[in-house]
């Protein structure tokens, strides 16, 4: 009887841990599926000419997408310039260098970072970031990708630090000490052993705080004026910048739905989500790869 | 010189009216919790029906219906009263869906949006309540004083793109205008861009920073000598420099005013509405009655907008 009872127990406790898990995929293609049937339409009702012009004006009908892409894009590229060598180098830093209760404290600090409110982020950018950009740069205005990717590149900071951590935590110390046995200094184990041996670890670290990046919204909108500028050169940094993320946030409050210009947010979240899936699929390559022969020689 | 003075009042007294919004909020809730332990422990209670109302839309008119509906709920405890910003298209889109009982509109309603309206069951009734004025604002640093309606609409469809083309200094013109599912940002678009034009098909310059908040837009031409904006009377600070616009060369230029705005001599005044879907229920008709009071228009006043006769 008891016996019985506990069987029951462990059945039910195992349905439960399996629906969770299959939930998740259901949930993902439920949003897939009303994210492609809000989307697709969006073909019909516009011409494909006219879906990748240049002039994002919703309200009179001019519906190009290009400039919001490339916006994105700008923004993204700014943001990995700052996170990436900063947060590697931050991740070295706590990993290999600082000393134990330094250790102990910068890890639950940079932690913290990751936990701050975007829109707190947004605030600091208007008040702070974007006047001293103005002043300091000589620009028109500190509305810009700059400003915009500067705070995202806060955002990616903690995700590429933690993780990047945790991947050289888990190269053991026996390279390190067979690198200094052999007479290498400390700099040369870190950069020619150490980071080499982590980077898969840290290549995906790079890659999720990317995606981050990519899907912000709050402080992009507050930070880089929303003016859907087409960036044809490197001069778009300094510029004021229009993303996807900030027109499906500001402009989905108020369309008709059904309309062409529903469709077409929807069709930019289309668009977003193509790259956001892009750069988690590079994750998860890197981190499944097979390993090299070298590697696995190291190994 | 008079309303200067009074906006600083004003932006006062919307400070703390926010506060006292919030502390009815918590009150609310509060009084809430309270009423069903008391429900639970006595068992029967007359519980007063309280009516519903859900009021949305304009961001410009957000604090005058937040005031009107205090206030009139204070004169009628059962009437609850929601108010909600977001912009006029969000309100009016709300009301094509049927989901709000009175949508606030800076714009006239749209004969395409009346169309889908239809389409749904719904037939906007559109009540004027008050009037407003947009005024062009720069940096106080900005040795501008005056523009024509002409040279404002150049400006933002990026004819004019640098202060020294004006007899300003030499700098960069940075054009700052609210969203576009703001009233405020469509009303501009037709009468200032396009002058009126139905015909004309300009548009805003692809270089124009759209802010999401009026706030945003004093921020940034406060701190920006190269900025100029656009915002209602209503939120204008002391902070930022308002130009006095001509209707077109030659004629006066008029600084925006309670007296110039009645008179009809500022040129960028404009209608401040308010939609029902169909004839609304009788409390519903009672609050825009009462907003059409003396007593309603005189909030109207307070607030830095022009009450209609």
């Amino acid at each position: 009887m008891k016996e019985n009872q506990t069987r029951n127990f462990e059945k039910i406790i195992t349905r439960t841990i399996q629906f969770s898990g299959y939930s998740s995929i259901l949930f993902v293609l439920l949003i897939l599926f009303f994210l492609l049937s809000e989307g697709t339409p969006a073909l019909f009702d516009v011409k494909l000419s006219q879906l990748f012009s240049e002039r994002w004006y919703p309200i009179e009908d001019y519906f190009g997408i290009l400039p919001l892409i490339l916006g994105s894009m700008v923004v993204t590229l700014g943001a990995s310039l700052v996170a990436v060598p900063f947060g590697i180098l931050t991740a070295v830093y706590i990993a290999e260098i600082a000393p134990k209760w330094l250790q102990e404290i910068m890890k639950p600090l940079v932690e913290l970072l990751a936990g701050l409110p975007s829109v707190v982020l947004g605030f600091l950018g208007i008040l702070v970031v974007s006047p001293f950009l103005r002043d300091t740069l000589n620009l028109p205005t500190g509305l810009t990708a700059l400003t915009g990717s500067l705070l995202l590149g806060g955002i990616a900071i903690p995700t590429i630090v933690s993780i990047s951590e945790d991947a050289l935590n888990n190269v053991p110390d026996s390279y390190r000490h067979g690198s200094l046995a052999l007479g290498l200094t400390r700099w040369q184990t870190i950069w020619g052993v150490t980071v080499p041996a982590a980077k898969s670890g840290i290549l995906m670290a790079v890659m999720l705080g990317v995606g981050r990046t990519i899907g912000e919204t709050m402080t992009v909108m507050m930070v880089t004026g929303n003016a859907p500028i087409m960036p044809t050169s490197l001069q778009a940094l300094f510029m004021p910048i229009r993303t996807m993320t900030a027109t499906i946030a500001s402009e989905m409050g108020e369309v008709a739905t059904g309309s062409p210009h529903y469709h077409v947010l929807f069709f930019i979240g289309m668009v977003l989500f193509l790259f956001t899936l892009l750069v988690n699929v590079i994750a998860s390559n890197i981190s499944s790869r097979k390993l090299k022969r070298s590697e696995r020689i190291l190994s | 010189m008079f309303w200067r003075v009074s906006f600083i009042i004003f932006s006062m007294r919307k400070f703390f009216s926010s506060i006292t919004v919030g502390l009815f909020l918590l009150l609310f809730l509060l009084s809430g919790c309270q009423k069903n332990i008391n429900g639970e422990q006595s068992g029967n209670q007359n519980v007063t029906d309280y009516y519903y109302l859900e009021n949305k839309g304009s961001d410009t008119m957000v604090n005058l219906a937040l005031y009107w509906a205090e206030e009139y709920q204070k004169l009628h405890p059962e009437v609850r009263i929601s108010v909600t910003g977001g912009g006029s298209g969000t309100g009016i889109s709300s009301l094509i869906n049927n989901t709000v009982d009175l949508a606030n509109a800076s714009r006239q309603i749209k004969l395409e949006e009346i169309e889908s309206a239809n389409k749904n069951g719904v037939d906007p009734i559109e009540y004027v309540v008050a009037r407003d004025a947009i005024a062009v604002i720069v940096h106080p640093g900005n040795p501008i004083n005056r523009l024509t309606l002409q040279e404002v609409s150049d400006i933002y469809t990026g004819k004019i793109e640098n202060w020294i083309q004006l007899g300003g200094e030499d700098r960069p013109i940075v054009r700052l205008s609210r969203e576009t599912n703001s009233g405020t940002h469509v009303y501009f678009l037709e009468e200032v861009i396009r002058l009126g034009n139905a015909e004309d098909k300009t548009i805003f310059s692809a270089n124009t920073l759209l802010l999401s908040s009026s706030e945003g837009i004093i921020a940034e031409v406060r701190a920006n000598r190269n900025a100029i904006g656009y915002d209602g009377l209503g939120y204008i600070t002391e902070e930022v420099k308002v130009l006095a616009i001509a209707r077109e060369e030659g004629a006066d230029y008029i600084f925006p005013t309670l007296n110039t705005v009645n008179e009809n001599l500022y040129a960028i005044s404009r209608d401040l509405f308010i939609y029902a879907p169909g004839t609304p229920p009788i409390f519903v008709q009672d609050y825009l009655d009462w907003i059409m009071t003396s007593e309603g228009q005189k909030i109207v006043t307070d607030l830095g907008f022009i009450p209609v006769k």
